[in-house]
């Protein structure tokens, strides 16, 4: 039990509207049991970095200007044409982002630079997507909020460029919390791209990063939406996404995490209008001691909405993954589509991952499939490969990429594929030389 | 001598598959290997190439001046042993260019040679894809990735084309060919005979040996070499099968 952790001390400085936002986080969060093994959805990912509660006892704090511009490499993507806004655990830094020339009818603020106007767009939307109550951690989250980003694009408005979202953590002198909150309402028929980065400097980490995004897409509205876990080895994460999509949305979201200490990720998906379409795909990669979990839930509540959800991770060393990915198909979510596949590469005997699809259909005239699958790398492609005069380490690292090149292949950003392919084969191979042929 | 293999014992998840095979190939020479199924022909290329789980229990094989066993899989390769596979291994998620560029820059670092840069790399690739009538948008997709098996075999040719073994073994390359691949697979060999360059050839059919003029004929059976000759004895095994060699050595 975690006491300690329970304690939490609300937020004395925020506006009344926020304050009431973090009474209701708080209302749930004190009525919350802490997970135990025992927990259904916490079976496989221990809180044990949190337990003692020492992260709680002081909030992440902008460090100065000049650190702040030390971490700007950790804060682009090169190549990327983006309106940016830059997070220092958890406290924007303006001095890192660049939201200039944004167009007519789409508005992307602070929650703390927000006109009364936005205000009030904001606050017919925030917390209107997540369930608190099923998510203890989105309650968690709400209690602490301080400041966010919000995202509006107006009706029949296609954003220009992608907009960039980083959470940056530099270590503090005491291990700390650090809120992060985004909200994205799409109007009817607007369309945008929306990277959600989490990154870290390249030290030892002492933060907790908590996190909720809500993505808010109303009739015929379009979002491509990526979000990229690339923080250093003990950087705690505990996050989610949850997505509304009314009539014929389409989401694309793309997922990718390296390893920490803790990573976990709800991603929660509910078709609440006829004929949306969602595409979920994503990507683990934990390595030497870490653990990476994805629980994923997709709400079919209409007829007529199609998800295809594909998952693939390589668990490397004494690393663990979990991969929940449940579909819920209502009973009158007629003529629904829904497809769930999650693959899994062991690269050593110590590697383990725990997945479990879920599938519960109440409805009579849909197609569904789902399937998981845990291998190791295959020996014959190995050996074809090295016949060819390819040493076995650069061959299993082709192998090892090779099995996510596929999804890494469908992200529709040129830039973000250039930035990406470096990380990830570095992290197949530590050594650079071996991985220049996939580069 | 290129290869020299004496009394080679070898088994597959410790059944004894090759009991006692001896082989001289010569710099230039085209050595077809012929037998019935199960005797073996297929496990000798395998043991040559050092898949896993095919181990050579007693005898020697010498490459040039090297204890091949001794080396490893990748050794071999960039030592010029280049095996076309029967079965070419389909690996999606990895392309065909990135594989063949990582595995002539293998070849080249053995070598002392510097690697090839890109330009002449893809033009090197583009004139041997046209040798063997593939088609460049292959190069793209993942290794025999939802090739045909005619496409396999090809890509198999392709790649001992750029490659350019000193040693190429053959394994039932021609199997599942129609008239016009077997003839793109024996123009590739063809056009690497040299004096230096060495061939063995593992087939079932004497069809492949009219446009691949062997120097010498084997029959394996029974996990050796049972007779040896000219081209006339594929011939002769074309009209009489392998019944009569088998009672023979019997």
């Amino acid at each position: 039990m975690s006491q300690a952790f329970m304690q939490v001390q609300l937020p004395q400085q925020n506006p009344d509207w926020l304050e009431k936002i973090n009474a209701a986080g708080n209302a749930v969060w004190r009525n919350t049991t802490w997970p135990t093994r025992k927990t259904e959805h916490w079976k496989y990912t221990a809180l044990r970095p949190l337990e003692q509660g020492g992260h709680l006892q002081n909030t992440g704090v902008l460090p100065s200007l000049d650190a702040q511009r030390a971490l700007r490499e950790h804060a682009q993507i090169a190549g990327l044409e983006a309106y940016r806004l830059v997070f220092v655990n958890g406290c924007y830094s303006a001095a890192l982002s660049q939201v200039a020339g944004l167009p007519q009818g789409v508005d992307l603020v602070t929650f703390a630079e927000a006109s009364p106007a936005q205000l009030a767009q904001l606050q017919n939307h925030l917390g209107r997507v997540v369930e608190n109550d099923r998510h203890m951690f989105a309650a968690f989250n709400s209690q602490l909020l301080e400041n966010g980003v919000f995202l509006r694009v107006g009706k029949n408005i296609t954003l220009d460029k992608p907009v960039h979202v980083v959470a940056l953590t530099a270590p503090q002198a005491e291990a700390f919390q650090a809120p992060h909150r985004l909200l994205v309402v799409l109007e009817p028929n607007a369309a945008a791209t929306v990277i959600e980065q989490f990154a870290s400097d390249a030290q030892p980490q002492n933060g907790f990063v908590h996190n909720v995004t809500e993505l808010c897409l109303l009739e015929g509205a379009r979002c491509e939406h990526y979000r990229l876990h690339l923080e250093e080895q003990q950087t705690l994460h505990v996050g989610g996404v949850h997505a509304s999509l009314q009539r014929n949305a389409q989401l694309q979201s793309f997922h990718l995490a390296l390893g920490s200490e803790l990573k976990r990720i709800d991603i929660v998906i509910n078709h609440d209008g006829e004929g949306a379409d969602c595409k979920l795909n994503g990507v683990y990669l934990p390595r030497l001691n870490q653990h990476v979990d994805y629980h994923t839930c997709v709400e079919h509540r209409v007829p007529r909405c199609t998800t295809s959800e594909n998952f693939r991770g390589i668990i490397a060393d004494s690393a663990r993954a979990v991969f929940n990915g449940r579909i819920h198909i209502h009973p009158q979510a007629q003529k629904t589509l829904a497809q769930l596949s999650n693959k899994n590469l062991l690269t050593s005997d110590k590697a383990e991952v725990d997945t479990k699809p879920e599938l519960e259909i109440y409805a009579d005239d849909v197609q569904c499939s789902h399937g998981a699958t845990v291998a190791q790398l295959d020996a014959t492609a190995l050996h074809y490969l090295r016949t060819r005069g390819v040493s076995r380490e650069e061959a299993e690292a082709m192998l090892s990429f090779g099995f996510i090149n596929e999804l890494v292949n469908a992200i529709e950003q040129p830039a973000l594929v250039e930035y990406l392919r470096p990380v990830l084969t570095q992290w197949f191979a530590r050594d650079p030389a071996l991985v220049r042929h996939l580069i | 001598m290129i290869l020299s293999i004496r009394d080679l014992h070898a088994s597959v998840n410790d059944k004894p598959i090759l009991k006692g095979l001896s082989l001289d190939v010569k710099p230039g020479e085209v050595h077809a290997i012929m037998g019935p199924n199960g005797s073996g022909k297929s496990t000798l290329g395998h043991v040559l190439s050092g898949r896993p789980g095919y181990e050579a229990t007693s005898g020697t094989v010498r490459y040039l001046d090297k204890d091949l066993l001794e080396l490893d899989t990748e050794e071999r390769a960039r030592e010029g042993v280049f095996l076309a596979f029967q079965y070419p291994v389909e690996i999606p998620g990895v392309s065909n260019m990135e594989f063949l560029k990582a595995s002539l820059d293998a070849l080249h670092e053995h070598r002392g040679q510097a690697p090839m840069d890109a330009v002449s790399f893809m033009k090197k690739v583009r004139e041997i894809c046209k040798t063997v009538d593939l088609d460049q948008a292959f190069l793209k997709r993942g290794v025999n990735e939802g090739f045909s098996g005619g496409e396999k075999k090809r890509n198999e040719v392709m790649q001992m084309l750029l490659l350019e073994p000193k040693l190429a073994i053959l394994d039932e390359t021609d199997s599942g060919l129609d008239i016009d691949a077997l003839q793109v697979v024996a123009k590739g060999v063809n056009s690497l005979r040299s004096p230096e360059r060495s061939f063995i050839l593992v087939t079932h059919y004497q069809r492949l040996l009219d446009y691949i003029v062997p120097d010498y004929v084997h029959v394996l059976a029974g996990g050796k070499i049972v007779k040896s000759g000219d081209k006339s004895l594929a011939l002769e095994l074309e009209e009489k099968g392998y019944g009569w060699l088998e009672s023979e050595v019997a």
